[in-house]
């Protein structure tokens, strides 16, 4: 069974359509990026998938593990395995790290009627990620993303991802803001977590974050809908010559 | 203490090995007579306010702790008040001295089974410290704040006050108060010692129908004296919460210094918060600083907790006890953790 099943997608912002028919199967060890100029998208449907309030479903289902998703809200959708590592991550003044951190794994490990993490064991397991990160303690030691540089947000979501050990995770632009070295860390992080059985949507602008994590397939997402889908060589291509020609082509056609 | 009548006082032989003095007020009248003589009634007079009158026309009892010269009190002290009976008032008194270079915790905790009557709590609290002395006094305040339409509930009016009459004296209130229909408390401190030092830490929650205005006075009348006043009101559903404060710097406070943070965190969009902040300076030396904000739990802070798999809930109160940490940290850790789950639990159903 597919595990991500996005079928004749339609959605809108109050009066504004921006979903078009949107259809996509994920499976479990793909990686899927999706790429596109701005305004394209990308960012709404990352929210309708893990179900941002404000967003009308107008047509279509999303399914996860053959379930709809529509009736969930956003915390059933996490603790069902969706992960979604923000573009803008949100500080939470006074919110200590490592807190934020227990309350989210707990939140999952209870949904599995398992028990919650014990604190020395989870500070332990913490740590051991956080350094393959390159996460400093102290940041750990800090309130949510409070204070922290673009870079040190981006890895504190791809950190909260191997923590959480979601099924399907959504990276929107996870490289914006990020320089190269840090770009290259944050790609090491995600691409350790690849493996059979998660599926992961890569969202972004550039082809440069696609040399690091090598997607399985591109699509192109254009005023709403996927208007080409082809293997990472299609990524190479739209950094040589952009999106009009594509953009034309699909209005052609 | 239920219903102003004290049921019990455990550890009272240990402490009375090192002198101090812990035991119902009523006792203290009797036993020692001279103590209760020369301090009650001196912080807060009979005629100090309407409440503090009733309350010395019909208190019951209360508690009473002398801290002898020199002695760290080796434990926290605690009481802890209920409200049983019906169409009634608590009216207790607590008296705290605090001798030259001495020092004690004491936690009070309030509970009062749901009525559909309100019922008064007129409480009397008088603090002394001398020389060096230092009392810390912490209170989680959860009387019964009446149901969604405002029926029923405690009526919190509460006299507390402080006097830092030695130098170097210090008082330290903080303050965590969920319930009761309607709370009007300022405890303060008079800082009459020379380099005396005053601290007030408040979170106040507020939700249904519950109206809070509490804060503090700080009356600097030694010279050299500080205060420190960190406030953080939290609103939600109908409620209004308001803080309210004085800092008073008098001629003889010389080189005085006052810092105030007052912080509120609306929940939902039906409630209030004020705050209402009394500045008075007579001596040119003396610094006095105001900070405020409000805000507000953005949509985007829930969303995010929310969508690493926290109950809305939850994440309320998480950032709620994010929001009111510099205040948790000064309660003593048993405190801490209690108080924390109470605030969750009072803001219970105030989003979504």
């Amino acid at each position: 069974m597919a595990l991500l099943e996005i079928k004749n997608l339609h959605a809108r912002i109050g009066d504004t359509d921006i979903l078009h028919g949107i259809n996509l199967t994920i499976n479990r060890g793909e990686v899927h990026a999706i790429m596109g100029p701005n305004g394209s998208g990308k960012s709404t449907l990352s929210y309708v998938l893990s179900g941002r309030n404000g967003y009308e479903i107008t047509e279509g289902d999303i399914l996860l593990d053959g379930e709809s998703l529509l009736e969930m809200e956003a915390d059933e959708r996490a603790r069902a395995g969706m992960f979604l590592a923000f573009q803008y991550p949100v500080e939470l003044p006074g919110v200590g790290g490592m807190a934020f951190l227990r309350a989210a794994v707990n939140a999952r490990l209870r949904e599995q009627g398992e028990d919650e993490v014990d604190q020395l064991g989870f500070v332990k397991l913490v740590r051991a990620k956080a350094t393959e990160l390159g996460i400093k303690d102290d940041m750990l030691k800090r309130a949510v993303n409070v204070g922290f540089s673009g870079g040190e947000k981006k890895r504190y979501e791809i950190l909260q991802m191997a923590l959480l050990n979601p099924s399907i995770a959504i990276l929107d632009e996870t490289d914006s803001g990020l320089d190269v070295d840090a770009l290259k860390i944050v790609s090491e992080g995600v691409n350790s977590q690849r493996g059979p059985e998660i599926g992961m949507v890569v969202i972004t602008h550039y082809q440069r974050l696609l040399s690091h994590i090598v997607p399985d397939f591109v699509h192109i997402l254009s005023a709403g809908k996927i208007i080409k889908t082809g293997d990472k060589s299609l990524a190479l291509d739209v950094e040589e010559n952009g999106y009009t020609d594509l953009m034309e082509n699909a209005n052609v056609a | 203490m239920f219903d102003s009548v004290s049921v019990a006082t455990t550890f009272r032989e240990e402490l009375s090995k090192v002198g101090v003095i812990f035991c119902p007020i009523s006792e203290a009248i009797r036993e020692y007579p001279d103590l209760v003589r020369r301090y009650m009634g001196s912080v807060v007079p009979v005629s100090d306010n309407y409440f503090s009158a009733l309350n010395c026309a019909v208190f019951t009892d209360g508690s009473f702790v002398y801290i002898p010269k020199g002695v760290r009190c080796p434990m926290e002290l605690s009481t802890y008040f209920r409200i049983n009976e019906q169409n009634t008032g608590q009216f207790e008194r607590t008296l705290i001295i605090a001798e030259d270079s001495s020092y004690v915790s004491y936690l009070e905790g309030c509970t009062a089974p749901q009525r559909d009557e309100n019922q008064l709590h007129a409480a009397v609290v008088e603090l002394v410290t001398m020389d060096d002395a230092e009392i810390k006094y912490s209170t989680v305040q959860n009387w019964y704040p009446g149901d969604e339409t405002g029926k029923g509930g405690i009526y919190n009016f509460v006299t507390k006050r402080g006097a830092c009459r030695g130098d170097r004296s210090k008082i330290s209130w903080t303050q965590v108060e969920t319930g009761s229909a309607i709370t009007w408390k300022y405890p303060s401190c008079v800082l009459s010692g020379k380099d005396s030092v005053g601290e007030f830490y408040s979170v106040a929650v507020t939700n249904g129908a519950q109206q809070a205005d509490t804060g503090t006075k700080m009356i600097h009348l030694g010279q050299g004296s500080r205060s420190t006043i960190i406030s953080k009101g939290i609103s939600a559903g109908k409620s209004q919460n308001t803080y309210r404060g004085l800092v008073e710097m008098n001629k003889g406070a010389e080189g005085a210094r006052n810092f105030t943070q007052c912080d509120s965190l609306l929940v939902g969009d039906q409630c209030g918060a004020h705050t209402v902040p009394y500045i008075v300076s007579r001596n040119p030396s003396a610094k006095i600083e105001h900070e405020a904000t409000t805000s507000r739990i953005s949509e985007d802070q829930l969303f995010y907790c929310l969508q690493r798999g926290m109950t809305e809930e939850d994440a309320v109160s998480l950032i709620v006890n994010g929001f009111c940490k510099e205040v948790m940290k000064e309660l003593p850790m048993e405190f801490a953790v209690e108080a924390q789950k109470l605030i969750g639990i009072s803001l219970e159903g105030s989003v979504g």
